[in-house]
């Protein structure tokens, strides 16, 4: 089932776990660092390896606008953007939780202008906080082809129907080449059935989606959508689970390193983390009891793991890749302050 | 699994500057995915991260161990620097932390002596850019050097050998693209001329 490690660039292996998935529909607006994803994919439909439906846009607004037309169809979606195209697709994030439509997004993290950077940090990341999408950080490119064929199937969960983002750091993961093991067509075939939409749009029996809601409509909608994304977490840890049995490699919404007896822990989400661990082996070779949580699963947040990680350090040092301008903490902080005893 | 080489247990880091155009970034993922070919579990290999253009000085890194690679930020300390435009070389970036008996591989015409580099690493030199015209191995008119080049590193390093580097290039390139190329690496190979400090 699992195939041989190859040498790949991180963009292209989640373009291959993308094809994996069979994905039906991509609509794309190509922007740094994220361009190799969606490059590869329109090849892969050129060149008939992927019989899919590849919407080039004019914009990011219009390429999750186009999203949500597919997904709500029944087909599934994928697309990837960084950053301004992150930006510029902001309100129909919202649109597309609430919608409750299974899409999926790669986001490789990049910072946000002026002055003009296409480097790496979280900020984009973090102006999407609260837009209701599952949200999961991979370190290392055989993480980002892994969480991305999880993030199909945790999407398309019945009881979750939730759009997933899965953030890569942009650079680090989506321009290296590193190790990666892909899996065979048949076990992924296994491990992600059909996507069925119960209610999907059909011009012969027709629905309404997204339809205008009155206060108190609204109310129980956004409520129902907070209840639907908290309890997601109980069919990622499912999905996670099954996949270790597929690949053997395994997935919690928060893993430690060396976090056990740590008096100090640093706390980090993306592919720093594997930095991280080669510093930590260093400092434990000279006695210090340092350790490392890296946060995995972002959105929903998991207070309950994180709290059993930190175990009883004293100290944790939040290295965030992003700033909350006028506020008293970066955002990852803000978390902090509800699992902390 | 190539045969030949015994693998090196110990982190080995290079770092390739050229222009943006001669493949640099191409070259250093070729010898990571040749390593990986030859048995290193754990290889890595990027560009310098930003927005690079035809002409301007640009550099990448490669990282190989027999273990997985953890680090992903770009190479600091190299174990050896691969320069595809020799004019680079008054650039102080360019030798930036060379390790003590390390490599500086150029493509140059002149001797390695010839240079008038000092330092405590040794110096390989060879004239890829007349063997890729005499080849044809140009892109509108420029020669491409950066596969020529990897048969200098094969020379070289001892890290990777022809074999490896020769499966990758079969993989990325196909008719008459792979039979130049094969040509340049082996070529260069035989011209490179390897200059021991002491």
């Amino acid at each position: 089932m699992v195939k041989k490690m190859i040498g790949i660039e991180g963009s292209f292996a989640i373009a291959e776990a993308v094809k994996l998935a069979r994905v039906d529909a991509v609509a794309a607006y190509p922007i740094t660092p994220q361009t190799h994803i969606v490059e590869r994919l329109a090849e892969f439909v050129a060149n008939g390896e992927l019989d899919a439906e590849y919407i080039p846009v004019e914009s990011e607004h219009s390429a999750m606008s186009a999203c949500l037309g597919t997904s709500a169809v029944g087909a599934r979606t994928f697309t990837a953007t960084a950053s301004q195209g992150l930006e510029l697709m902001h309100e129909v994030l919202y649109v597309a939780s609430s919608m409750r439509l299974p899409i999926v997004m790669t986001l490789a993290n990049r910072a946000i202008s002026a002055p003009l950077s296409i480097w790496t940090d979280h900020c984009d990341a973090m102006a999407v906080r609260d837009c209701g999408w599952i949200q999961i950080f991979a370190e290392n490119a055989q993480q980002a082809f892994d969480l991305v064929l999880c993030a199909f199937r945790i999407a398309e969960t019945p009881a979750v129907f939730l759009p997933v983002m899965v953030h890569i750091d942009g650079f680090y993961i989506s321009h290296t080449i590193e190790p990666v093991q892909l899996l065979e067509q048949e076990a992924v075939d296994s491990f992600i059935p059909e996507y069925r939409h119960p209610y999907p749009l059909d011009p012969d029996r027709p629905v309404t989606m997204g339809a205008f809601g009155p206060p108190p409509i609204y109310t129980e909608a956004k409520k129902a959508q907070e209840v639907a994304l908290r309890a997601s977490k109980a069919v990622i840890l499912e999905v996670w689970q099954e996949f270790s049995l597929l690949s053997g490699r395994h997935y919690s919404p928060v893993e430690g390193y060396e976090a056990g007896d740590a008096d100090v822990l640093f706390l980090i989400m993306g592919s720093f983390s594997e930095t991280a661990m080669v510093a930590i082996d260093r400092m434990r070779a000279k006695g210090q009891k340092v350790g490392l949580v890296r946060l995995r699963l972002w959105r929903p947040f998991p207070v309950q793991e994180l709290r059993q990680t930190v175990g009883k350090a004293w100290v944790i040092i939040v290295l965030d890749r992003a700033i909350s301008f006028g506020g008293r903490d970066p955002s990852v902080l803000k978390s902090r302050r509800r699992f902390i005893p | 699994m190539a045969k030949g080489l015994p693998l090196n247990t110990k982190l080995y880091e290079i770092r390739w500057h050229g222009r943006g155009g001669q493949g640099a970034v191409t070259a250093a993922k070729i010898v990571a995915q040749a390593a990986l070919l030859k048995g290193y579990q754990g290889v890595t290999a990027a560009p310098s991260f930003g927005a690079e253009r035809r002409g301007i000085p640009i550099s990448a890194s490669t990282r190989i161990s027999s273990q997985p690679v953890m680090v992903i930020s770009q190479v600091e300390t190299p174990d050896a620097v691969v320069v595809l435009d020799h004019t680079l070389l008054k650039y102080p970036d360019v030798l930036s932390g060379l390790v003590s008996g390390g490599w500086l591989i150029v493509n140059s015409w002149q001797h390695p002596r010839e240079l008038n580099i000092r330092g405590d690493f040794n110096i390989a030199t060879a004239d890829a850019t007349k063997i890729c015209r005499e080849l044809g191995l140009t892109v509108g008119g420029f020669p491409v050097v950066n596969t020529a080049m990897l048969g200098a590193i094969a020379r070289t390093i001892q890290i990777i050998d022809l074999a490896s580097i020769e499966k990758v290039i079969r993989e990325r390139f196909s008719g008459d693209a792979l039979q130049t190329n094969l040509a340049a690496i082996t070529r260069t190979f035989e011209i490179t001329r390897p200059e021991i400090i002491r």
